[in-house]
């Protein structure tokens, strides 16, 4: 966790780096999210939609961009998070997760940190970007 | 396509208590390594009263029921081309394992772009326990014509 006192705008959160998504993974993340779309599952539903493979589904990358702000905060301290989802991840694709402050107010006597959430695979791509507003006192 | 009338329409609601075992079996799925998520002492000892639900799970608590796209299937879109397009939360107070909460969405916006080849479709859905609302998390849903987008 971090020392909150020491954060200011422009501080970066350690960079969460995933490992190659894997098939397994994306059933593992359907059962326990509750999230069945056989899109992410079945290659021959994946198929019959004019795709080439089955690809994760979106709220397993907003997952990880959840573990990274818990990691940096207690979790009562998160106010809101959002992403827009920009491109889909492959299969096999690894995300990094990271995040930093871009602002800083107080409102109604709490100071508010302002973060900018990014997820971007091993090729460049943003699959994620987003942010979130998190409590700092 | 989804009229603009359905604007303002409640969807059916969802109750559902929250398993430990479920929230460890999402910790694993995330690869989630922190105790906090799994262990119901390392938990306490932060003060929580049970293992704390995390930042995203409760996206996952209106699709664990049965047809959770029926009445988006009822609007006759093809499930197979809608897509996630983006989702946000705002927090009140954390929910933690034992807790019934009740989810009740309404459909907040509709429009599209490109010419009608992508629908959008934006549901709030309030999060309460014993009355007291703990979230709120909007997404947004994206319809996509394909046959449409080819004919641009």
């Amino acid at each position: 966790m971090i020392n909150l006192d020491v954060v200011t705008v422009g501080t970066e959160l350690p960079t969460l780096t995933l490992a190659p998504i894997s098939r397994t993974t994306l059933a593992l993340f359907a059962g326990a999210s509750g999230d069945h779309n056989p899109i992410h599952l079945d290659l021959d539903v994946a198929k019959s939609a004019g795709l080439d493979d089955v690809f994760a589904q979106g709220m397993l990358s907003m997952a990880y961009l959840g573990r990274l702000l818990t990691s940096w905060v207690p979790q009562e301290r998160i106010r809101s998070f959002d992403v827009r989802f920009a491109a889909i991840t492959p299969v096999h694709g690894a995300p990094t997760c990271t995040g930093r402050v871009t602002s800083i107010e107080i409102i109604d006597n709490e100071r508010l940190a302002t973060l900018e959430l990014t997820v971007t695979l091993a090729d460049g791509v943003v699959t994620l970007s987003g942010g979130a507003v998190i409590a700092i006192d | 396509m989804i009229p603009s009338s359905a604007v303002g329409t409640p969807l059916p609601p969802t109750s559902a208590v929250i398993e430990r075992g479920r929230l460890r079996f999402f910790a694993e799925a995330i690869g989630e390594t922190d105790p906090l998520y799994t262990d119901l002492e390392t938990a306490r000892a932060a003060g929580y009263e049970d293992l704390p639900v995390p930042p995203t799970f409760l996206f996952g608590l209106e699709l664990d029921a049965p047809a959770p796209f029926a009445w988006l299937f009822d609007f006759g879109v093809d499930l197979r081309f809608i897509l996630h397009g983006s989702q946000r939360f705002n927090y009140e107070s954390l929910a933690f394992a034992g807790d019934e909460l009740l989810l009740t969405p309404t459909i907040s916006s509709v429009y599209e772009k490109r010419g009608g080849a992508l629908e959008f479709v934006v549901v709030d859905t309030v999060v309460t326990r014993r009355s007291e609302r703990i979230a709120m998390f909007t997404k947004t849903i994206v319809v996509r014509h394909p046959e449409l987008e080819a004919a641009r």
